[in-house]
């Protein structure tokens, strides 16, 4: 990999002393940063260290308690989104921020629409803008489309397209890739090198470190909302960026214990939805974590959604202990055993404007019912136990879930499932987001649980993920399961190669 | 330098092209179209059938009267859907139509220019309009609450301001009244009025970054102030535009009734949200078009004026305009059930190529 040297002269855009609170969150404590062109720049960083925060101070959302951005060496405030990116700032955000009404060309272009005579909108342009920038990127997606309904990973997709689709001088990115599989952020590496290369300044957050060092030449990392260290890439060590983060070494990021398998919990047997999934079997037993793995689209979620009751299906059945589900119905699912942690947090799984606690008691305010009454003391205590299992970082129990961080939102999600004691668990990108501590508890926990008979459905497009805690890997395509690997032939080669129709010796 | 250093990008798949930018155009649109079409097709049965049962229904009178009463209500329902695009809701144009119906009529009765009374109007509608704005824009208090508040204050100084006075026919300039009656053959001039707000609102909500500024923050506000919409702006905008158009709704209403006094008005809001609602303009922001709240619109106006030329008694309408507003929103919830599995299995050609 070539470096070239960033320009030494000023940074494009810069950060001095920044603070910024929320109430008594210190979300940034006097950090600085600079971005040089032709640079890309990793932000490390545990879950709610303060990454997406330092983010919103140089896209102009957030104002600095303390301290200044600088643009070209001079000091900037800008008063808003609008100011940053007319200053050529682009910026990715965590939380994909789509309009649902409208359709995905016009998500991409809002506000800086194409323009003809007498300050019309050139739809046309718009389109056409649109079109080519899929094309290079890749996408497959009708450009017309609502936005509404569509997955997480083509919601990033579309994200990435609104953050390419102007030349920015600065292209900053919260975790674009999260919900991507290897062969969607090798695309989009290919796109960033190249802005890259003709001279925008990259910020790049990841909690998948390999791709951190994949892309990036210097990372700055933050604890707590502090500075820890900026340096260059070259030299380090995966490890050393892990100490860096949170102050300690990790044993294992995959700490799979093994377990005894016992009889059938999860049996789906030819299940189909018209145009979405074809005769889709398997079986999970209790103890078992089996991955199911694929490329984005290739219908994973979708299965899960058919299973857990929330999609309906056209053919084909679903049995939870022996016994068949009647389709279509998640109440009587959760009744059966099952347990689906979904895919996207911000529409399924969370109430955004309720609180931590209450967030986290929903699934199973039963246990905390006595003759139709919630005990507030009971769904706290065990609001208390579950975030402290998952270490999820809040200020109160009674805080909004929607101030958290993205992966403390993550984590609340999987301790509301994880608190109704399911016997068959589905979990939907368990990970996703969560920082890399975190990671090994959430697959600690997994393991736990499949150690104490649960059945564990692993749907997750982070492959070593997938490959370091599967007994088993399902790998689908197109809708289908295309093959079904046993943890000892499991590696990245085969799974990729089944997952995307190439056969295992061209893979090598 | 592009050599992935990952197996799985190593070997990843050829891209499948995308679709062809025509091939599905404007599913939103056609949606879009098919419930104005469906509105149409309604209109055109029940003013048919009615023609049939009573062949003076559509004469040359008959259409006018028909167009005559669609205007004003189609004139508020236009303001009212911008507000409803942008997320909001304005309950408070009945007590504007109003308060702005009388103050043009006083200001006629003394003599006052006619231009200018109507120009009084609209300028008084675009303040109370622009007050709802800045407490839902700027304050951020909900708009439910706002003009639901400000529905009862405006009514309650209109109460006190005009007392127990009215405005009369013999209070007003003949041309006035001649404005609000007469027109171009069957089609009155306060029809072409009306027809003229509705090409430019429409114009400008589909064609200028503003107003599709509007669909954007009714879609999901905060996404569009990451976006750099200024959305409290914007909503502001929306406010002051239903408020004055509900103020030259109430100077019209004067010359087509020549007659105002302090209750003019009083309930006209459901009747507006109705019209807006069955034109298909999605309650909860971001959908929907200003031509099918006009047609939403003339479609209620026009169920006034047929039912008592087919001997149903008007106790009816009430309740045939429930029945449509109910019908109207278990159509769009089918509809979007349908919309949303029609785009998956697209989604999937999409992406499965030609060969899936
Ligand atoms: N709007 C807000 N109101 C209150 N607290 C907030 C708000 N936004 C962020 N915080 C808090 O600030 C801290 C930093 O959050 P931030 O989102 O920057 O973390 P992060 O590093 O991006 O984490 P993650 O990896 O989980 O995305 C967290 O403790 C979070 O709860
Ligand atoms: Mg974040």
């Amino acid at each position: 990999m070539n470096e070239p040297g960033p320009d030494l002269a000023v940074p494009v855009l810069a950060l001095e002393g920044v603070s910024k609170s929320f109430g008594a969150v210190r979300a940034l404590r006097s950090v600085s940063l600079s971005l040089y062109a032709g640079e890309a720049h990793a932000l490390a960083g545990e879950n709610g260290a303060g990454k997406s925060t330092l983010i919103k101070v140089l896209a102009g959302v957030h104002r600095p308690d303390e301290g200044a951005v600088l643009l070209d060496g001079s000091v900037v405030e800008f008063g808003g989104p609008a100011a940053a990116r007319d200053a050529g700032v682009a910026v990715i955000y965590q939380e994909p921020t789509l309009f649902p009404d409208l359709s995905v060309a016009e998500n991409i272009f809002m506000g800086r629409q194409p323009r003809r005579s007498f300050g019309r909108v050139d739809h046309r342009a718009v389109r056409e803008a649109v079109a080519a920038l899929f094309r290079r990127l890749g996408v497959a997606m009708d450009p017309e489309r609502p936005a509404r309904g569509l997955s997480i990973a083509d919601q990033q997709l579309v994200e990435i397209a609104k953050a390419l689709s102007f030349d920015a001088r600065v292209l900053i990115m919260d975790e674009p890739t999260a919900a991507l599989t290897g062969s969607e952020v090798a695309r989009l590496f290919a796109v960033v090198r190249a802005l890259r290369e003709q001279g925008a300044a990259v910020l790049f957050i990841s909690h998948r470190l390999s791709e951190v060092f994949e892309l990036c030449q210097r990372v700055t990392t933050l604890r707590d909302g502090a500075l820890v260290a900026a340096e260059p890439l070259a030299g380090l060590t995966e490890a050393d960026l892990v100490r860096r983060m949170v102050g300690r070494t990790l044993d294992s990021l995959y700490p799979k214990q093994e377990t005894e398998v016992g009889a059938v919990a999860l049996d789906v047997s030819r299940l189909t939805r018209e145009g979405v999934f074809t005769d889709v079997s398997f079986q999970v037993r209790s103890g078992e974590i089996v991955g199911l793995a694929g490329l984005v689209g290739a219908g994973r979620s979708e299965v899960a959604r058919a299973v857990f009751g929330i999609d309906r299906f056209d053919a084909g059945q679903v049995a939870v202990g022996g016994r068949r589900l009647r389709p279509g119905s998640p109440s009587l699912a959760m009744a059966a055993g099952l347990a689906l942690v979904p895919e996207d947090r911000r529409a399924q799984g969370l109430i955004m404007q309720m609180s931590v606690e209450r967030n986290i008691g929903l699934a199973d305010l039963k246990a905390a019912t006595t003759a139709g009454f919630v005990s507030r003391r009971t769904e706290r205590d065990r609001a208390v136990d579950w975030a402290a299992k998952l270490q999820v970082k809040y200020a109160r129990l009674s805080d909004l879930v929607g101030t958290l961080s993205g992966g403390n939102q993550q984590k609340v999600v999987l301790a509301k499932w994880l608190a109704t004691g399911p016997r068959v668990l589905i979990v939907d990108e368990p990970t996703r987001g969560i920082d890399v501590g975190t990671k090994a508890e959430v697959h600690r926990l997994l393991s736990q649980l499949a150690a104490d008979g649960v059945a564990v459905l692993m749907i997750s497009s982070d492959l070593p993920e997938i490959l370091g805690m599967a007994d088993r890997v399902l790998v689908m395509r197109e809708g289908r399961i295309a093959a079904e690997i046993s943890r000892a032939d499991a590696t990245e080669q085969t799974v990729v190669a089944a997952a995307t129709g190439a056969t295992a010796g061209s893979a090598r | 330098m592009t050599a992935p250093t990952t197996a799985a990008a190593g070997q990843q798949p050829q891209p499948q092209p995308p679709l062809a930018a025509g091939s599905a155009r404007g599913l939103l649109d056609r949606v879009l179209r098919m419930r104005e079409l469906a509105i149409l097709v309604v209109l055109a049965v029940m003013l048919v059938a009615t023609q049939i049962d009573n062949t003076s229904f559509l004469s040359e009178q008959g259409i006018k009267d028909l167009l005559l009463n669609a205007t004003i209500l189609v004139l508020v329902a236009v303001g009212e859907a911008v507000v409803v695009i942008t997320g909001n809701v304005d309950l408070s144009v009945g007590s504007v139509l109003g308060v702005t119906a009388f103050a043009a009529g006083d200001l006629l009765k003394h003599g006052g220019n006619p231009v200018l009374s109507v120009a009084l109007a609209v300028v008084l509608g675009a303040a109370l309009g622009a007050f709802n704005g800045v407490l839902v824009g700027v304050g951020q208090v909900p708009s439910l609450v706002v003009t639901l508040g400000t529905l009862y204050i405006i009514r309650a100084l209109d109460s006190i301001w005009v007392g127990s006075r009215e405005i009369t026919a013999s209070l007003l300039p003949s041309g006035y009244k001649t404005f609000g009656h007469d027109g171009v053959s069957a089609v009155p001039y306060l029809a072409l009025v009306a027809a003229v707000v509705l090409i430019a609102v429409g114009y400008f909500l589909r064609d200028y970054r503003s107003g599709r500024e509007c669909y954007a923050l009714g879609s999901h506000a905060q996404a569009a102030a990451l976006a750099g919409v200024p959305v409290r702006r914007r909503v502001l905008a929306a406010f002051v535009l239903c408020g004055a158009l509900a103020g030259l709704a109430g100077a019209l209403y004067l010359a087509r009734f020549s007659y105002a006094d302090a209750g003019t008005g009083n309930g006209y809001e459901l009747t507006v949200v109705s019209a807006v609602v069955v034109g298909g303009v999605g309650f909860t922001g971001g959908s929907g078009s200003v031509h099918g709240a006009a047609l939403g619109a003339l479609l209620l106006t026009s169920i006034n004026s047929v039912l008592p030329a087919i001997g149903v008694s008007s106790v009816w309408v009430e309740a045939i305009d429930g029945i449509l507003l109910l019908l109207a929103i278990s159509v769009d919830r089918v509809m979007a059930l349908r919309i949303a599995g029609l785009l998956r299995s697209r989604a999937r050609q999409a992406r499965t190529g030609t060969n899936g």
